[in-house]
């Protein structure tokens, strides 16, 4: 070949050494295999390491900072030490969360790698459960820098809630991993030129979700809509957990249910959109 | 067991007003090549989509390695396998890591003996810790049949096996699947319009025009059934003919 001229012209084949495992409907090893791929591309670059925990760390001190002068001018809610701080922090799993997914599916499209994992045999809720594992391994580089760096910066340490951090944790990337496959699927059905929504998406339920006020603030008709997302609970339940350090039992409970119905949802329309998207060619036209 | 590796019956593809593929029906037998010939647009990668499992067919059945698609596509697409340079592998990680992950996806129990196997074979040792991105169209055309080939498919499908390769690299590519069909017995179908790679290399070919066949046989056949020179002037007289098939 012109390339490499060292190439013998006539192919010497051996017997294939591909021995296969027995086929499973789910399989760890192709989640592991996923989760492998998204690792790797990660490991390709520090840029996109430090990238994952620039964000944060820079939300993390501004509002930091923002709780230092508040502490000393107002009273109230705001006055209990860290509640801005932690709910930088935790708004950050829920993005984190929700771009995990919806970035790592973008990969796929971006690279035209589509076609290629829709023909092998992954199956679509593997690659699912692959994409909530990478989000929670991206979101804990993203996060766990500023939740450490806020510790000598405002003697804040957010480990201090202990179980509650793991209760409210868990639910937000629930949550967002849910926002993340719904997406995910929105892009794939309607093409590349929707991919500001792994980005924007998210924001549309932030003004809601009471991240950085009660949700009584909101008018009573917003209320209601703020109670319908898991993501109101939890952070009416940090506010408690901050300002009189209880753990609030019924927003946990309701975040877990509400969460339970979300994450379906987005499974569910993940798992259907691909169904569309054979029938109508979508796997192999991934331009805008 | 049946002789067959894929039979078609009544294949259709329809798109809102459009038709892509009406009507095709076709048999191939385990351990042949066939092409599937035809212009752009003629049906032919929609095809190889629907045999995938990639795109639904409107109607019409599928049935590989005695299995029907797509209702039984997770026990057939361990043992098929695809290449096409309208796909990529992703470009950030390295070909040894591409291939790794695929390897894993197919369930191969030594994933690392097959990579360096295929590695030998196809002469990608110089590469292998290459990122796939920075490859020249040539390695990428070799990396991608290794990616094809990771599983060593008994049903392997090609779309423009030898597009944008010199003559020289696209010669020895289908050298390689030659020898990859004699050794293994697999069976090979690729989507081409390269009229010389498919009178080389394949025994059946399946001529398309605007989404319906229009004729099939060896090329040989073809050729004296039009009584052309060769399979190109057969291409001709087949695309510009109103009606296509003689």
């Amino acid at each position: 070949m012109n390339e490499d001229k060292s190439i013998p012209r006539i192919p010497r084949l051996a017997a294939p050494k591909a021995e296969q495992r027995a086929d499973r409907s789910f399989s760890l090893i192709r989640v592991a295999a996923m989760i492998r791929r998204y690792l790797y591309l990660l490991q390709s670059g520090w840029i996109r390491i430090i990238e994952l925990a620039y964000w944060p760390i820079m939300q993390m001190i501004l509002w930091g900072f923002m709780t230092e002068f508040l502490l000393n001018s107002s009273s109230g809610i705001l006055r209990a030490g860290g509640v801005l701080i932690a709910a930088v922090l935790l708004w950050d799993v829920l993005f984190r969360g929700n771009i995990g997914v919806a970035v790592s599916f973008l990969e796929e499209m971006w690279s035209r790698n589509l076609a290629q994992l829709c023909a092998s045999p992954l199956r679509t809720h593997e690659w699912a459960a692959a994409l909530i594992i990478i989000s929670l391994l991206r979101t804990l580089i993203g996060v766990l820098p500023a939740a450490l760096l806020a510790i000598p910066l405002y003697q804040f340490s957010i480990f201090e809630m202990g179980f509650t951090l793991v209760a409210f944790f868990s639910n937000l990337l629930i949550f967002g991993a849910a926002v993340g496959l719904t997406v995910s699927a929105l892009v794939l059905r309607y093409g590349l030129g929707a991919e500001s929504l792994a980005w924007v998406g998210i924001f549309l339920i932030a003004p809601i979700s009471g991240i950085y006020y009660p949700i009584s603030t909101l008018p009573d008709w917003l209320q209601f809509l703020a109670y319908a997302l898991p993501s109101s609970h939890i952070f009416e339940g940090m506010r408690i957990a901050l300002a009189e350090s209880r753990f609030d039992l019924g927003f946990f409970y309701n975040a877990l249910m509400l969460n339970a119905v979300f994450l379906a949802a987005g499974f569910f329309i993940f798992l259907g959109t691909f169904r569309i998207a054979r029938r109508q060619g979508l796997l192999l036209q991934i331009g805008e | 067991m049946s002789s067959l590796a894929v039979k078609v019956s009544k294949l259709s593809k329809i798109y809102g007003n459009t038709t892509a593929v009406q009507d095709v029906s076709f048999e191939i037998e385990i351990g042949s090549i066939t092409a599937l010939l035809g212009g752009n647009g003629a049906g032919k990668t929609t095809i190889i989509s629907m045999l995938l499992g990639l795109l639904t067919p409107t109607s019409g059945t599928i049935h590989l390695l005695g299995e029907q698609m797509p209702e039984q596509r997770q026990t057939v697409t361990p043992k098929m396998n695809f290449g096409s340079p309208y796909v990529d592998l992703p470009k950030r990680l390295t070909v040894r890591q591409n291939l790794y992950v695929f390897a894993s996806l197919y369930g191969l129990q030594e994933p690392k003996r097959r990579i360096e196997q295929l590695c030998e074979e196809l002469h990608l040792e110089s590469i292998i810790d290459r990122p796939t991105g920075k490859l020249s169209s040539g390695q990428a055309t070799r990396v991608g049949l290794a990616k094809a080939l990771i599983n060593a498919p008994c049903l392997l499908l090609l779309d423009e096996p030898t597009a944008s390769l010199d003559p020289d690299t696209a010669d020895w590519v289908r050298e390689y699947l030659r020898a990859y069909r004699d050794l293994t017995g697999a069976t090979i179908i690729l989507a081409s319009h390269n009229m010389t790679e498919v009178e080389r290399v394949c025994e059946n070919v399946l001529m398309l025009k605007s989404g319906s066949m229009i004729d099939h046989g060896s090329p040989l056949s073809l050729i004296e059934k039009y009584s052309r020179q060769n399979l190109e002037q057969v291409f001709l007289e087949i695309a510009r003919s109103p009606d296509g098939a003689k």
